[in-house]
């Protein structure tokens, strides 16, 4: 029943994030708003971790495999891609790997900056 | 053949988690980088479709329950990222810092890569959002006058290309901190990116969680001015 119980609350919280998506117009997904919520009720204290935690750590371990469906649609999308298939593979692979790096680095900096500073 | 998949509930569903199965086992044997399970997966899924000549929407019409589980699972990362709230809390200025020069690269990379290519108005603004969550993504395209379907489909594979370069990519850049592995993967490659992130780690996965919120939000009014630009 436990699971039961904390799966029902995830939904909840879901389903409150997904009217929120209906009621204000920016093109947000419900998933984000719920996302944000479920964080406010934890800070708050409103939700205790242990009550959503089980089902949660669940949801995140087999959630790659609930990409396949969509990914799957690339065989649909196949005959609009392949005309620009060129141009848009050479930015794909340039500016994810760009993102990552430069994401990363700036961050590390800042990170290793801060200790330097702390330690003065 | 392609009655019994249109008309069952679950053959979507099996047909995915075997190639899943079947892609992680390869991953294990090999131990290959290349052979991702989840690209290895799509890869077997769209195999055996074409091979027996099933078309996307009748292996879609069972397998869209695997989907119907990706917003509940959003929402669930917030815990991963609750626990973490202290190193967010220490770290705030350089997750902003990081975030906002992730998103400033994502957008002017693919403008500059664009022109180049002499890409239409329309075909720049279907890839601005690629590197955000396809939720998201889909409705800044949608705005902009992109072609959503292209725009899904590059979301898609900047996530497994994330997914897959993660950890080389860590590594050649000499990531040394937690904080800046789990932001650079998921700003780079949002949620298929963070699947990677949590298996390396939960502090990686709740950073990168994070990056998927933020940078997600920050493109959003980004890519709107720089929908502007070409």
């Amino acid at each position: 029943m436990e699971y039961l119980k904390q799966f029902t609350i995830i939904l909840a919280v879901t389903c409150v994030g997904e009217i929120m998506k209906m009621v204000i117009p920016l093109p947000i997904p419900g998933s984000i708003y719920g996302l944000v919520l479920m964080l406010g009720l934890l800070i708050s204290g409103k939700l205790r971790i242990e009550r959503v935690e089980k089902a949660a750590k669940f949801l995140v371990e087999i959630m790659p495999v609930m990409f396949i469906p969509a990914a799957v649609g690339l065989m649909s999308s196949w005959d609009r891609l392949q005309p620009i298939l060129l141009p848009v593979s050479v930015i794909t692979v340039v500016s994810t790997v760009l993102v990552m790096a430069v994401t990363g680095r700036v961050t590390d900096f800042m990170i290793v900056r801060k200790k330097r500073g702390d330690k003065k | 053949m392609r009655q019994i998949i249109a008309g069952s509930a679950t053959a979507g569903v099996v047909i995915s988690l075997c190639a899943y199965y079947a892609g992680m086992i390869l991953k294990k044997k090999t131990g290959l980088a290349l052979f991702n399970p989840l690209l290895l997966s799509v890869v077997f899924v769209i195999a055996f479709l074409s091979l027996f000549q099933i078309d996307y929407d009748s292996y879609l019409n069972s397998a869209e329950y695997l989907s119907y589980l990706l917003t509940p699972a959003t929402v669930s990362l917030a815990i991963p990222l609750y626990k973490q709230l202290e190193t967010l809390k220490k770290n705030v200025a350089a997750i902003a810092a990081g975030i906002g020069a992730g998103v400033l690269t994502s957008l002017s990379s693919v403008l500059l890569m664009s022109r180049a290519f002499r890409l239409s108005h329309e075909e720049y603004v279907t890839l601005l959002p690629k590197s955000i969550t396809t939720a998201i993504g889909m409705g800044v395209s949608e705005e902009l006058g992109g072609c959503v379907t292209i725009t899904v489909a590059v979301i898609i594979v900047t996530g497994i290309l994330g997914n897959m370069t993660a950890e080389f990519l860590c590594r050649i850049c000499r990531l040394r901190s937690v904080v800046s592995r789990g932001l650079a993967i998921g700003a780079a490659s949002h949620a298929i990116g963070t699947a990677k992130a949590m298996e390396m780690g939960e502090e990686e996965g709740a950073m990168s969680s994070l990056a998927i919120v933020m940078s997600g939000l920050c493109t959003v009014i980004g890519a709107t001015v720089f929908a502007g630009f070409y």
